[in-house]
């Protein structure tokens, strides 16, 4: 029992962490501009490509910082060709938009790299076991995976709560004219944020593409389980995205370990007729449903609190 | 602006016209339908590479009868709604030859509605050629006269396996883990019960479904594998549900036998490799590239050298359109009609090996023989590896044609 309980709590967490590294850079970029960008996942994707692409000729470190910021100068372009002129039409506009640019990024990304999944390693520095608990191994790069991910949750953090750029940037959401009136560049503060969340999605990329499969559907398989993180941690907030991948990932993780369902909990109280009615919702699993419960929490969120576990506002 | 949409429009057609592929007349064609796009495409895009490959092949030698051979692709994307769509689209197009493998769901609406197409439209019959959809309902309860099969099905395969481990007395535990859909299913159960008859004494000590490619992170199903003390584990998982599964067991350092269906799939031997699992991970085949078969090696390496960067191919598409021609050949004519009474019972040299299977009359199962692998460094006489990894397959056992079949409670409904 100890043995499950603390395995689970160190993979929930470790999930967690990947979560919050993935959607870190959505939650940026919500909570900054309020544009929900739906090619966040593209953007992961292509970080994962660069990486693997740079690893091949210098390595991973040097891919650990060049792809993310190749990935942040073309999300800069994004937002100054593109974002910027149909932000003009309002938010579904914008929706709009990236939906359509994560069709353009994964066909792009298939004719540069075909549809097969490519060999992107993790580096031989971190590719050994960090630790043996209960003769599990926990390798280093996951724990370097959660260090990563805290690191940038602090920095985030710092950067918006303590600094002036922080300070121009959530001016520029709530008055942007007045922002611009005092002198400060709305525009190009957009132009960054959008930027530095299409590089924290390529950071990801770069160090989930290892871990992970690195393929040109990739984008399209993390999909949702990011929405959910930053609506349950309440949108635009970091501190609340946060929260909410720890959470989800230690629901997950504690939801596949158990056995139980309907039918072992309360076999005896119930007759075989209103059994077998039940049928599959009596026999089903926790374990079997899992993968579903942070949909689940999704659905019960919105209708419960909508603002999310820390969100400032409503919508 | 109406005038230049109307420009535009005409000028669309025009060009759309020019574009077209000037497809002869009598063409032989033959309709592929399988994901292109979305979560299946790398596997989809690896069996229209191989089609592609086997109809310029032959249409270098002259063709089936004079006939060029072309292939018609159609993204189905893996959903049996738009999968019936794109049938109707090729028979539309004039396409009466219609082959399809991924999604046992997929192939089971096809099979349903060639059948009753064709019972609707008589002379206009279209016959569907199923290269890897594996759900035993396909040649048992649901079998139908105008689908034939050419993968082992479910229970084919698992009586291969089974019989095995039979003999493997080292194996006391076995885990089952699968994806949470009909085929997931149908394996877990077959497995089940064919492991009670041969080997009682084996303690099944998981049962589990996992929702299908949405998993992310496999770490906690192998912190179960791991405390329910197995020694083996039996997985239908196939694509990304395979490659993280097994690299989460790598990670964990969790040392068990794998015993797959997929493990050559698309990125499978990449994440083999990456969990670093010498010898560990089987997998049950038609054939694999190191069978010590000139004629065969000869192709693959014609092959590979076409699609250096997809390295993977299927040899029972070479069964099945080898023995496509060859019934229009001896029937003297591509009447889907005249093809199936051929291809009925016929019996054909495999690709793999050249030993021969058969096209089973009573429910249009294709039976060859299978081979049990195992994924490690390449060894002298292994010339092959898989997907640039260095690491091959390597026979561990070969089961006889005889030894594959297994009844059918198929009721064949023939035409008229």
């Amino acid at each position: 029992m100890v043995e499950i309980v603390f395995i689970s709590t160190l993979n929930g967490v470790l999930y967690g962490m990947l979560l919050f590294l993935m959607a870190s850079g959505l939650t940026v970029i919500f909570s900054m501009m309020g544009v929900l960008n739906f090619a966040h996942a593209s953007f992961y994707m292509l970080g994962a490509f660069f990486g693997f692409a740079i690893s091949r000729h210098v390595g991973f470190w040097p891919g650990l910082v060049i792809a993310p910021l190749l990935v942040g100068g073309i999300g800069m372009a994004v937002e100054r060709y593109g974002l910027r002129r149909v932000h003009r039409h309002g938010h579904v506009a914008e929706l709009l938009f990236t939906f359509g640019l994560t069709f353009v990024i994964q066909q792009l990304v298939e004719m540069a790299w075909g549809k097969l999944p490519v060999d992107y390693r993790v580096p031989p520095s971190l590719d050994f076991p960090a630790f043996t608990v209960f003769s599990t191994n926990y390798p280093t790069f996951k724990i370097f995976e959660l260090l990563i991910s805290v690191a940038i949750f602090a920095a985030l953090l710092l950067a918006v709560k303590r600094t002036r750029i922080g300070l121009i940037v959530q001016a520029a959401l709530s008055h942007p004219d007045m922002v611009g009136m005092l002198g400060h560049n709305v525009d190009g503060v957009f132009m960054l944020v959008f930027g530095v969340g299409a590089g924290l999605a390529a950071i990801a990329g770069v160090i989930a593409g290892p871990a992970l499969v690195t393929q040109s559907n990739m984008a399209e398989l993390l999909g949702p389980i990011l929405f959910v993180v930053v609506v349950v941690g309440g949108l635009g907030s970091l501190s609340g995205a946060f929260a909410a991948s720890l959470l989800i990932g230690l629901v997950q993780t504690f939801a596949v370990a158990s056995n139980a369902s309907l039918a072992s909990a309360f076999g005896s109280l119930v007759s075989q007729r209103a059994q077998a009615y039940l049928g599959d919702i009596w026999n089903v699993t926790v374990a079997q449903i899992a993968p579903i419960l942070p949909y689940l929490l999704l659905v019960l969120i919105l209708i419960f609190r909508p603002r999310g576990l820390i969100g400032a506002r409503d919508s | 602006m109406r005038t230049t949409f109307a420009a535009t429009a005409l000028a669309l057609s025009v060009f759309g016209a020019a574009a077209m592929p000037a497809a002869a007349e009598d063409a032989l064609k033959i309709a592929y339908i399988d994901p292109l796009s979305g979560g299946g495409a790398s596997i989809g895009q690896i069996g229209l590479n191989q089609l592609k490959f086997i109809a310029d092949a032959v249409n270098a030698k002259g063709g089936v009868m004079g006939k060029k051979v072309e292939i018609a692709a159609y993204d189905n994307k893996l959903n049996p709604q738009q999968s019936l769509v794109d049938v109707q689209k090729a028979i539309d197009d004039g396409i009466r030859i219609i082959t399809q493998g991924n999604g046992s769901s997929v192939a089971l609406a096809i099979e349903d509605f060639v059948a009753k197409y064709n019972e609707r439209n008589p002379g206009k019959e279209v016959i569907y050629l199923n290269y890897a959809a594996i759900d035993p309902a396909l040649t048992n309860e649901k079998c139908s006269y105008w689908h034939f099969a050419w993968d082992a099905n479910v229970g084919v395969k698992l009586q291969a396996l089974t019989n095995f481990i039979k003999a493997k007395k080292d194996i006391k535990k076995v885990y089952l883990i699968d994806q949470d859909y009909s085929f997931g299913h149908s394996v877990a159960d077959t497995a089940v019960r064919m492991l009670k008859e041969k080997r009682p004494d084996i303690a099944i000590v998981g049962n589990e479904f996992h929702p299908l490619v949405k998993v992310t992170d496999f770490s906690p199903y192998i912190a179960k594998i791991k405390a329910s003390g197995a020694d083996t584990v039996i997985t239908g998982n196939w694509g990304q549900d395979f490659a993280l599964l097994i690299k989460a067991a790598g990670d964990a350092g969790l040392k068990v036998d794998w015993y797959t269906f997929y493990a050559g799939g698309a990125g499978g031997p990449t994440a083999v490799k990456q969990a670093n699992m010498p010898d560990q991970v089987f997998q049950i085949t038609e054939g694999v590239n190191n069978i010590d078969y000139k004629p065969a090696q000869d192709v693959i390496r014609a092959y590979f050298a076409h699609y250096p960067n997809a390295p993977v191919y299927y040899p029972r598409l070479f069964n099945e359109t080898g023995m496509l021609f060859k019934a229009i050949e001896e029937a003297k004519s591509d009447d889907p009609v005249k093809i199936a009474v051929k291809l009925e019972g016929m019996k054909y040299p495999t690709f793999s090996s050249g030993d021969e299977g058969f096209m089973r009359k009573d429910d249009h199962q294709f039976f060859q023989p299978l081979y049990i692998s195992t994924l490690g460094p390449l060894a002298a006489n292994q010339p092959f590896d898989e997907e640039h990894t260095g690491w091959g397959w390597k026979v561990v056992a070969q089961i006889l044609v005889q030894d594959t079949i297994l009844p059918t409670s198929c009721k064949m409904k023939r035409p008229q």
